[in-house]
């Protein structure tokens, strides 16, 4: 019975890829080092809803169909449409990626990815103040104050802290753990912070307040602080400047409790200004901790395609960005879009009613393995094979290391690859037909 | 069988020695011939300078230079240079293109081929993150390409030079290249990536690396030990300590004349230094700094072991980016500019940083003219490789303004009329009247590339080699460049034909057609037994030290287009 | 009675392990429940399993009260999802991204029962 080694999660934007899967009957049948959500996906495969048809709305039921038919429909919807929203993309692969900015670009669409409700103010952030980083091994083997901030990766990124951070070992962290400072900042003490050395909790909303202060202290200007800074007591708050600044090598890693709260990307924006500050001292890098395991890839594809990392507008011909105009909830919320293409992600369960309420009134396309929230507003269902498992292609760890997916078990589904170079061919032709 | 006659063209080929000759050039299946048969089709070329195909030998295209797209989106819409920059939207032929110094990967093919370019060499290639570098390669169209992989600051490398292992040194080269599909060995900043793992630098050749042991010199060294011990096409690429320093010329030319004892392996350079303008500063701080460019050039041109490139600036807005972390963040501190570094586990580090060359600012203005003093102090062109470092001294689309420099003194002196008394003072680019011709031209833009990289079939109109030809529609001997170089920037612009394999993918300035290119990569052969002892060394790095396993490191065969394997033969 | 919080939404290991399994009992499970620290539970007069009405300026939603003592008064969290989403904010104040924590919310104890996941999307179907 074969046993695969070294194959790569396609979870979460850790990208372990130490995992050893066994296969019997072209069925995975043991998972070995893969954390729970690892193992859920792998082993999960089997026992998960997957679509096990293409399905189109009828009378108001996803009926099945055979799956020309679903691209012809698919494609109908496509080349009838003024202004499709094409979006996700990013439990895909990097190849998957690549089809659909080219089917964006042929269609005249607008095409984002997840980084919309998660890392996107991220990408802002970096446009403002750049992106001071480091691959996951400078963590790993250097660094011994590592702060999680707005994050929890016990529940997000199970094995970040034995692979990368906190509890990893390498040639200037013999110790592990116990040579590591490790501190937490957060609104709610998470299963995270009860790990940590040091807990700083702060009033939701106000992470802005405490990169500034921070930074102010660091550089020098400890007097201008007041006795509280986002409910923490001002000793606190320097005592936290002075670990950092005291520090052999510091590392920030940031979630969506930075991107996704008052000040959005300003908060990203001061917290790369606190690196650069930093680095008068001591050696300090930022790493977002992205959700979906390639994420990373979609905004490094889009970025060499196109120029942009997400929220692409193809309208003109040309590439077109302003995240706050053509990000797909704007667009929603402005009830622009007249189509949507959602792949590989679930807008569904994951944007705001309003959005939802125009997605539910406009022809959808859903191309994905699973059965979702999203299926229950699609129009036109494409089931997708596995990326990872079913179909190999090329994804970016968080911290932008690329790394090839292997292909562990046959499917009868077709890839997201396959599936988009089938559309974009029909898309022609339907196109040379008119 | 596809063939072509290019009839009476003029024709500049310096790796033939022919100076402008009218004569016809043949084509069949992608190659250089002598003759062709009745069916070719021909192509008037009456009147048009000819050339192989341009080749840029160091450029950041693909890979680093993804990050400083990502951080800049404004440079998407710069259209300085029309018809080579900003947003053009897509047509049958062509993807859609946007920006000037960090163009989506389409319009880096696209507009190279229309300066009649068919080969680009990527200056910096992370092992770890080789695969993203050959990701877009894969995306940019027409050129050949190749790149340079990254070992100045690599653990296993300083280890090995430490405790003299010379043979396990170059079987890890060896290695190394064929895991990230290199070209050659680039050194940037010896031992100062590893010094930036703290947020610390390196001062000069013999300032030792924090915990390594070892020193600069003897980085450089054992990297160039083993390259020419693996017969490798290139000579090291060395990018010197201090880049961007006052005073750093001292350094660039220490060492130069550290590889004076280095004996090359293959017929050509033993080093090759890049991007000298940014490594030729006098003086001892920003107040006092001027040109260093006369001392380098001095020793240059008493020394025969050595090629460079100019890394000349453009003014007007540039994307810095190298592996030299330290600069790029001394770079954004001074000029209060946004900053991204990327540090590389065992490896490298990485910084990118924007800025702007005005010739208002003095220090600026010194550092456009250092690049051109480089180019007209040295007397032989064959040991001047023509770059801008692209996009760190400007944009690659500015290459045909940069040649107006190159041969017209007219023209460098209307430019330098904008500059500052003090500006003047400390450069002396205004008592340089050589003006370039176009064989000395050809030679700095793809004669001498062939030769410093081993590419016999490439930068030359030989027979058997590479159809990979540039016409530009201008005339030798008819257009004087020094008075006329508004002409020679229009002809140099958009090429009248680009052949890339034998097939027409430009003609009259525009993309006719998007053929994928090639990628040359370097496997040298290492004993067995040397290899196995190697690889022992390495499997603990991954096991101790690496976040991703030896298995997934390696850049598999399919992200390769077209790939073209270099054997080389090692001596042990 | 009715309490005032402040909303978050966010990430639980549970919630990302049925990532893949949305139509199934363990997502409902792992996603439609509100934490709120036990004081404000007792001030609502709930114990953990009711079922809690949450109201925002853009919609309501219902599911089962959880205490997590890691929350400080005031901060009531609804695991990212469908359910969450109904009453989140649509509003990206022009940077793309929508409001997902820090949404001043209303919760009282109710006698509905939370829908489970086909129902709730059902009803934007029927908007
Ligand atoms: S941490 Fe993430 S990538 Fe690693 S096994 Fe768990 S889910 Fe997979
Ligand atoms: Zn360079």
């Amino acid at each position: 019975m074969p046993v695969i080694k070294d194959a790569v999660c396609s979870l979460c934007g850790s990208l372990c890829d130490d995992i050893t899967v066994t296969v019997e009957n072209n069925k995975i049948t043991k998972i070995e080092n893969a954390c729970i959500l690892g193992h859920s996906k792998f082993v999960g495969m089997f026992e998960h809803d997957r679509i096990e048809t293409p399905m189109i709305r009828k009378d108001g039921e996803l009926v099945p169909v055979p799956y020309e038919e679903a691209i012809e429909a698919a494609a109908k919807i496509l080349v009838n449409s003024k202004r499709t929203l094409s979006y996700g993309w990013c439990s895909t692969s990097c190849e998957a990626v690549s089809g659909a900015i080219q089917l964006a670009e042929e269609t005249g669409s607008i095409i984002d990815s997840t980084a919309n409700v998660c890392h996107g103010p991220s990408a802002l952030a970096a446009q403002e103040k750049g992106s001071p980083s480091a691959t996951l091994g400078e963590i790993k083997n250097r660094a011994d104050v590592i702060i999680f901030w707005g994050c929890n990766p016990v529940h997000a990124h199970p094995r970040h802290m034995v692979r990368y951070s906190s509890f990893s070992k390498g040639l200037f962290t013999e110790k592990g753990r116990k040579g590591r400072t490790m501190i937490v900042v957060d609104v709610r003490k998470t299963d995270t912070a009860k790990l940590a050395d040091r807990y700083v909790e702060i009033e939701q909303g106000s992470d802005l307040l405490l990169v500034t202060a921070l930074r102010s202290i660091v550089n020098g200007h400890e007097d201008v602080i007041p006795k509280t800074v986002a409910g923490v007591p001002k000793a606190e708050v320097v005592e936290l400047a002075e670990t950092l600044k005291n520090a052999k090598f510091v590392c920030i890693f940031f979630g969506m409790g930075v991107t996704q709260s008052r000040s959005k990307y300003k908060n990203g924006d001061a917290m790369s200004s606190l690196i650069s500050d930093l680095n008068q001292h001591t050696k300090a890098v930022m790493i977002g901790m992205r959700g979906h395991y390639n994420v990373t890839g979609f905004g490094q594809v889009a970025t060499w395609e196109t120029g942009f990392p997400m929220a692409i507008d193809f309208a003109r011909g040309y590439p077109y960005y302003n995240p706050g105009e053509t990000g797909a909830n704007d667009l929603l919320v402005r009830e622009e879009p007249d189509a949507a293409i959602i792949a590989a992600a679930d807008a569904g369960a994951h944007f705001p009613q309003k959005a939802v309420r125009h997605l539910a009134r406009i022809p959808v396309i859903q191309i994905d393995p699973y059965a979702n929230p999203t299926t229950e507003i699609a129009d036109v269902v494409i089931p997708a094979a596995v990326v990872g498992i079913e179909a190999e292609g090329t994804a970016y760890r968080m911290d932008a290391i690329s790394l090839r997916m292997k292909k562990l078990i046959d499917s009868k589904f077709k890839t997201d690859e396959e599936i988009v170079k089938d559309l974009t061919e029909k898309v022609r032709e339907m196109k040379r037909g008119a | 069988m596809s063939e072509i006659l290019i009839k009476n063209a003029s024709v500049c080929d310096p790796a033939q020695g022919i100076n402008c000759e009218t004569m016809d050039i043949c084509i069949r299946d992608g190659k250089i011939v002598d003759s062709v048969s009745e069916n070719a089709k021909v192509i008037d070329a009456e009147g048009k300078l000819t050339m192989a195909g341009g080749f840029d030998g160091h450029t950041h295209s693909a890979g680093k230079i993804n990050v400083g797209r990502f951080m800049n989106p404004n440079d998407a819409k710069k259209n300085l240079v029309p018809g080579l920059s900003g947003q053009v939207a897509r047509t049958e032929k062509t993807r859609a293109q946007v920006g000037y110094n960090t163009p989506n990967t389409y319009a880096i093919g696209y507009r190279y081929a229309k300066l009649g370019y068919t080969t680009i060499c990527e200056a910096a290639i992370p092992l770890l993150a080789a695969r993203h570098t050959h990701e877009e390669f894969k995306e940019i169209p027409i050129l050949d390409k190749m790149g340079l992989s990254l070992f100045g600051s690599n653990w296993q490398v300083m280890e090995y030079i430490r405790d003299k292992e010379p043979e396990k040194l170059a079987a890890y080269i060896a290695w190394g290249l064929k895991a990230s599909r290199g070209y050659g060995v680039k050194i940037v900043n010896p031992g100062g990536g590893e010094a930036w793992g703290w947020g610390k630098n390196v001062s000069g050749l013999y300032d030792p690396v924090p915990n390594f042991d070892v020193t600069p010199a003897e980085i450089l060294m054992g990297l160039a030990e083993a390259n020419e011990r693996l017969q490798l096409p290139h000579s090291v690429h060395v990018h010197c300590n201090n880049l961007g320093k006052p005073g750093n010329y001292a350094t660039t030319i220490e060492t130069m004349k550290l590889f004076e004892k280095v004996k090359p392996s293959r017929d050509r350079q033993s080093l090759h230094v890049t991007h000298v303008q940014f490594n030729a500063y006098a003086g001892t701080s920003w107040r006092d700094f001027e040109t260093g460019a006369p001392m380098v050039a001095d020793y240059v041109n008493g020394a025969d072991h050595m090629t460079f490139d100019l890394g000349q600036v453009i003014f007007g807005p540039a994307m810095t980016m190298t592996a030299d972390g330290p600069v790029e963040y001394a770079n954004a501190r001074m000029l209060h500019e946004k900053w991204s570094n990327q540090d590389i586990e065992l490896e490298d580090a990485s910084g990118v940083v924007p800025l702007f060359y005005s010739p208002k600012s003095f220090v600026n203005a010194v550092q456009w003219a250092i690049g051109l003093e480089l180019a007209l102090l040295v007397k032989d062109p064959w040991k001047v490789m023509f770059t801008t470092d692209s996009p760190n001294g400007g944009s690659f689309v500015n290459y045909p303004e940069a040649f107006t420099y190159l041969m017209s003194e007219k023209r460098r002196a209307e430019v330098i009329s904008g500059f500052s008394k003090m500006a003047l003072d400390r450069m002396v680019l205004p008592g340089i009247d050589r003006e370039l011709d176009f064989y000395e031209l050809a030679v700095m833009t793809r004669s001498t590339q062939s030769k410093m990289y081993s590419m016999p079939e490439k930068g030359n109109l030989k027979v058997g080699s590479d159809a990979d030809i540039a016409i530009y529609d201008i005339l030798p001997g008819h257009v004087d460049p020094s008075t006329e170089y508004a002409k020679v920037k229009k002809a140099f612009s958009g090429a009248a034909y680009t052949f890339k394999n034998g097939e027409i993918v430009v003609k009259d300035g525009e993309i006719e057609e998007t053929p994928k290119g090639k990628t040359y990569w370097v496997n040298a052969k290492v004993p067995e037994n040397i290899d196995t002892a190697m690889q022992k060394d390495i499997d603990r790095k991954f096991r101790k030290y690496y976040t991703v396993s030896k298995a997934n490191y390696m850049v598999e065969d399919m992200y390769l287009q077209k790939p073209v394997e270099i054997g080389t033969e090692g001596v042990f | 009675m009715k309490i005032k919080a402040n909303l978050i939404s966010g990430r639980t290991a549970d919630q990302g392990a049925h990532l893949e399994a949305k139509t199934h009992k363990g997502y409902f499970d792992a996603c439609t429940y509100c934490e709120l620290n036990s004081a404000d539970l007792e001030r609502l007069g709930a114990s953990e399993g009711d079922n809690l009405k949450v109201t925002t300026e853009f919609g309501e939603v219902v599911v089962f009260a959880k205490a997590n003592e890691g929350n400080p008064e005031g901060l009531a969290f609804i695991p990212m999802g469908p359910w969450a989403n109904a009453v989140l904010s649509p509003d990206t104040h022009g940077c793309g991204m929508p409001g997902f924590k820090g949404v001043p919310a209303e919760i009282e104890v109710t006698d509905e029962k939370p829908l489970e996941m086909k129902a709730l999307m059902k009803k934007y179907m029927e908007d």
